[in-house]
């Protein structure tokens, strides 16, 4: 079966959390585990909040988050029109950050990475960056 | 002779935002040795917060142990990390040590991953901040 859903909200914290709990209400028709949720929550709460913090620095903006899935095969995609990242490569180590005076861990592209099976960056100075994650649920056996 | 600061979260937090999530959120310091009751979910959104009245805490009290008490979280990403390893160091200038108890799997997960567990040892399950014992 194939679904998808798309969010549009505006670029403020209070909405990582409600990003995160609406894209794990989306693919709970999957009936993943718990720990494959949470792994997707985790993600899309990194990359959420990299578009709050770093694409828009904690000004106005949108972020769009569509998810989309296959059978079991998962895709998130969070965009926004932020300024972009300049170095792509440099911004997915781990701790490196371009905000320590705010404490960030540098861990967010690699949370991404850890958590899902696959992570893309496409990104471009002063448009926007969209970050596509994919994660293939587990079969369930419904007949033990 | 026992000294107890008790610090309701209750006052600080404008009620707009996850108040009822954080009700009752205490810090509790004793002996040399403040235990905070981590939000449910710690996030960006609260990392701000959360980092200031730790901090806050610090200052006042003579903290020799830090226990960071995860009995009550369910989510943590890295914006989490941030402000553990933040206070981690802010607490290393005086020489203090750091703890954190009652992980549940997924927040030990992200401990983890994130190598956190290697600067923050995981400890047993102690008196919770509320002042509870779970008797282990």
């Amino acid at each position: 079966m194939e679904n998808r859903m798309r969010l549009e909200f505006n670029a403020v914290s209070v909405n990582e959390g409600f990003a995160r709990v609406a894209v794990s209400a989306f693919f709970a028709q999957l009936n993943p585990t718990l720990d494959e949720i949470e792994d997707v929550k985790t993600a899309v709460s990194e990359a959420v909040t990299n578009s709050i913090i770093h694409g828009y620095g904690e000004k106005e903006g949108t972020v769009i988050v569509s998810c989309t899935y296959h059978g079991n095969d998962s895709e998130v995609v969070v965009m926004d029109s932020g300024v972009g990242i300049a170095d792509i490569e440099k911004s997915m180590e781990p701790f490196f950050t371009t905000k320590p005076e705010l404490e960030r861990s540098g861990m967010g592209f690699a949370f991404m990475e850890a958590f899902m099976d696959e992570v893309e960056v496409e990104s471009e100075p002063f448009k926007g960056t969209k970050v596509t994650m994919k994660k293939r649920f587990g079969e369930r056996k419904l007949e033990e | 002779m026992v000294f107890y600061v008790f610090f309701s979260r209750k006052r600080l937090i404008d009620n707009d935002r996850k108040g009822d999530d954080r009700m009752g959120q205490e810090y509790q310091c004793k002996n040399g040795q403040l235990i905070v009751e981590m939000p449910k979910e710690i996030d960006h959104h609260c990392a701000k917060e959360l980092r200031e009245d730790i901090d806050r805490m610090l200052e006042i009290s003579h903290v020799k142990t830090l226990v960071f008490d995860f009995s009550r979280t369910e989510f943590m990403d890295s914006s989490g990390i941030g402000v553990l390893i933040g206070r981690c160091r802010n607490l290393g200038y005086t020489g203090g040590s750091v703890q954190a108890v009652h992980l549940n799997e997924r927040v030990k997960k992200i401990f983890m991953v994130s190598g956190l567990s290697k600067l923050i040892p995981i400890g047993a399950a102690q008196e919770k901040a509320g002042g509870r014992f779970d008797g282990e």
